[in-house]
């Protein structure tokens, strides 16, 4: 070890050892990566159709109107005060980005399996491409909601109070906050879909599942007389987020701080969780795909 | 550490030291939870598992072969080193590790700089994109910024001879310009090391010596780092500076290309004629799951050296796990520098039953090989050929060996080939 060669290596590839084996660094150098990946999203998603890019807003345009003659006009579940329409479009607007975020990042090793054995690339940069192009669709459809908010809004008293409140300060972090968590299921799912391919079946219809365990069609105060329900609405990570939107943009319902800290302790522990997983199946997946 | 006259004053870029690579054999889970769940409720209660084809061979399960047995390697600075070997010498095993696709079970990998990786090109690039698009995308995989692709742009484009098609989606190009457009990227990128696999196999001759000359140029005036392998020895000798061997996962020779071709074209064994292949790894992850050949013998020789016409009688045994319609298998054949022969097919192996061991013969025409120093692979597969599903294929090369004792020809020229066609039919010669 006398030669000052001798101390110059850039990379040193070893036995996959490390538990939180992740080069933050390398992910940076990376970055017009993740950025290419983005745009190639779009790219894919949208070529060769008749509407392009207006499905972003078709598809929770129609979610949305849907669950409002469901939910709001058959069930006629209440809404708290705000108008049945915004109220659940509020509740989409954010859930969709959450599903999206699961949804397209749960595949990344089998989807990329081909690109992934030939090349070497930090494997993060293709999730974290996923969560960016959740996130852009997500602020579209967040436009569009604004939209709405100011129809309503003009025409406020006879469809019921709109109202924005201190809450949108907090709402940048509320949305991270999101797309964190949404990652951190994604990159779990995707790196046990490395050894199981049937959870990449099951996670489509267990997002489904989940919104309905999340206050997104419905409000947590009209779960008060089923303590089971509240129960499952109360240990979901992201009923705080969705309670903290609709709270900052309609001013509708309650946050609790507890729910609020919980959700993003349990956000941050299941990216821990993921990133470590994520981080030791890359290394050898190639091996057993 | 080393001083001596051949090393000192260059600089290390890559040091591999005691690298191993395990693979496991046979199936590696069950590829379902539920699956996996019941398999091990059946093992808990000590109960056959249900998920295994009745009368399975368990013992091969987590049975392992190394596909790097402690490789130990140092390359410096500027050098354009080639990487030889049989199929299933670990080449390939090495470039995965080196290029950092898949992690090594023992040893470390030290690397001075970037490395540029093409175990194929045109990786990443995404068929609805431009051309254009598409340099940045690759640029970008092979970790380049936007800005250093930027300044590298007309360079790459200039290179890659595609100025024209630039700006259409490469859907619309021709499978020899997809080609130059991903070696044009790798080639410009400004990685301190490029490693290559078999890229020159592909695109038109003149673009192949194109390559050739930018690579030695990239290895000899650019002062980076070639790392190449290939099964063609020419361009091997027209590229390199030196040269290792790997066989069964070890590096048998490291110095001067000649020498090295000597050494690589001595691996083919002659004097094997039982190969036990149940340790062999597998040319596919696929291979040897559900049919596994276990063994191939020369029968009534006690070496594989043939005289030409002699027939070539050999056997296999294999085991299925399942039930197969339809068995069929080709041996391809090789020249000893792995120049491709022909095939034999088909050989029809038949209808198959779960659980069920076989022993099939057969007997194979030498007469039209020249005299010379061949082997070949077995693949045996399911259906016809045409949509044939790869069942088994070892990553062993049998060697045999044509003598000619037809003195009635001279010795056999290398310019011939390596086909002595039949007699032709003569049908009357006129005098005019």
């Amino acid at each position: 070890m006398s030669n000052p060669n001798e101390q110059q290596w850039t990379t040193v590839v070893k036995p996959r050892t490390g538990w939180f084996d992740i080069d933050l660094k390398e992910l940076w150098r990376y970055r017009d990566l993740v950025t290419l990946f983005t745009k190639r999203n779009f790219a894919v998603i949208y070529k060769q159709t008749i509407l392009g890019p207006l499905w972003i807003l078709l598809n929770p345009l129609i979610t949305t109107i849907l669950f409002n003659v469901i939910f709001g006009g058959i069930a006629g579940l209440p809404t708290e005060g705000a108008p049945s329409f915004l109220f659940i479009m509020a509740g989409n607007t954010l859930w969709t980005m959450f599903a999206a975020c699961i949804n397209n990042t749960a595949n990344t090793f089998v989807a990329n399996a081909g690109m992934f054995g030939k090349v070497y690339f930090p494997r993060l940069t293709i999730p974290l491409s996923q969560v960016l192009t959740a996130a852009i669709n997500f602020l579209i459809q967040l436009a569009m909601f604004l939209v709405f908010w100011v129809i309503f809004f003009l025409g406020q008293g006879s469809f019921g109070a709109v109202s924005m409140t201190p809450w949108l300060l907090y709402l940048p972090v509320c949305v991270l906050q999101v797309m964190l968590l949404g990652l951190a299921v994604g990159i779990i799912v995707s790196s046990l879909t490395t050894k199981y391919r049937d959870l990449a079946i099951a996670v489509t219809f267990g997002v489904q599942l989940w919104m309905y365990a999340t206050p997104v069609v419905y409000s947590t105060t009209s779960l008060s007389n089923q303590p089971l329900m509240s129960a499952i609405v109360n240990i979901n990570p992201m009923t705080a987020p969705v309670q903290v939107f609709r709270k900052a943009l309609l001013g509708c319902g309650t946050v609790s701080t507890s729910g609020l800290w919980y959700s993003l302790i349990v956000t941050l522990v299941l990216l821990a969780v993921g990133v470590v997983l994520f981080s030791r199946i890359e290394k050898t997946f190639m091996d057993t795909v | 550490m080393s001083t001596n006259l051949q090393t000192a004053g260059k600089e290390p870029v890559i040091q591999v030291s005691g690298v191993k690579k395990q693979y496991k054999l046979g199936q590696i889970g069950g590829g379902t939870l539920t699956a996996d769940l019941q398999s091990w409720w059946a093992r808990i209660r000590g109960k056959e598992d249900p998920n295994l084809p009745i009368g399975t061979d368990t013992r091969l399960f987590g049975k392992t072969f190394m596909a790097l047995n402690g490789v130990d390697l140092t390359v410096y600075k500027g050098e354009a080193l080639g990487i030889i070997g049989r199929n299933g010498a670990g080449k390939s095993t090495l470039l995965k590790l080196l290029s950092r696709i898949t992690a090594p079970t023992e040893g470390e990998i030290k690397i001075k700089g970037r490395i540029a990786s093409m175990l194929e090109v045109g990786t990443g690039f995404n068929q609805e994109m431009t051309g254009r698009e598409n340099i940045y995308m690759n640029g970008a995989i092979l970790g380049m910024s936007k800005a250093e692709v930027d300044s590298k742009l007309e360079q790459i484009i200039e290179f890659s001879e595609c100025r024209d098609f630039i700006d259409t989606p490469v859907k619309r190009y021709s499978s020899g310009m997809f080609v130059k457009l991903a070696f044009a990227v790798a080639a410009h990128l400004d990685s301190e090391i490029m490693v290559m696999d078999e890229v020159l196999a592909v695109g038109d001759m003149k673009f192949q010596q194109k390559c050739l000359g930018k690579m030695s140029d990239v290895a000899g005036q650019e002062g980076r780092t070639v790392l190449y392998v290939s099964h063609n020895m020419s361009t091997i000798r027209q590229l390199c500076t030196r040269c290792v061997v790997l066989d069964k996962g070890k590096v048998i020779f490291d110095g001067n290309v000649d020498d090295a071709i000597a050494v690589y074209m001595d691996t083919t064994d002659v004097n094997v004629v039982d190969y036990d292949l149940t340790h062999t790894g597998r040319m596919t992850t696929s291979a040897g799951k559900r049919l596994f050949v276990e063994r191939l013998a020369f029968l009534d020789k006690e070496s594989s050296v043939f005289a030409a016409g002699e027939p070539m009688r050999v056997r296999i045994d294999w085991h299925v796990s399942q039930h197969f319609d339809a068995v069929n298998m080709k041996l391809n054949l090789h020249y000893r520098d792995s120049t491709p022969v022909g095939i034999t097919h088909p050989i029809t192996l038949g209808e198959a039953e779960a659980g069920r061991k076989y022993s099939t013969t057969f007997t194979v025409d030498t007469s039209i090989l020249s005299e010379g120093q061949y082997f070949f692979y077995l693949d045996v597969f399911e259906r016809e050929l045409a949509n044939a599903a790869c069942l088994d294929k070892p990553a062993q090369e049998f060697a045999f060996e044509i003598t000619n004792l037809d003195r009635t020809l001279p010795e056999w020229s290398s310019g011939w080939g390596h086909i002595h066609f039949p007699a032709v039919q003569v049908e009357g010669t006129e005098v005019h």
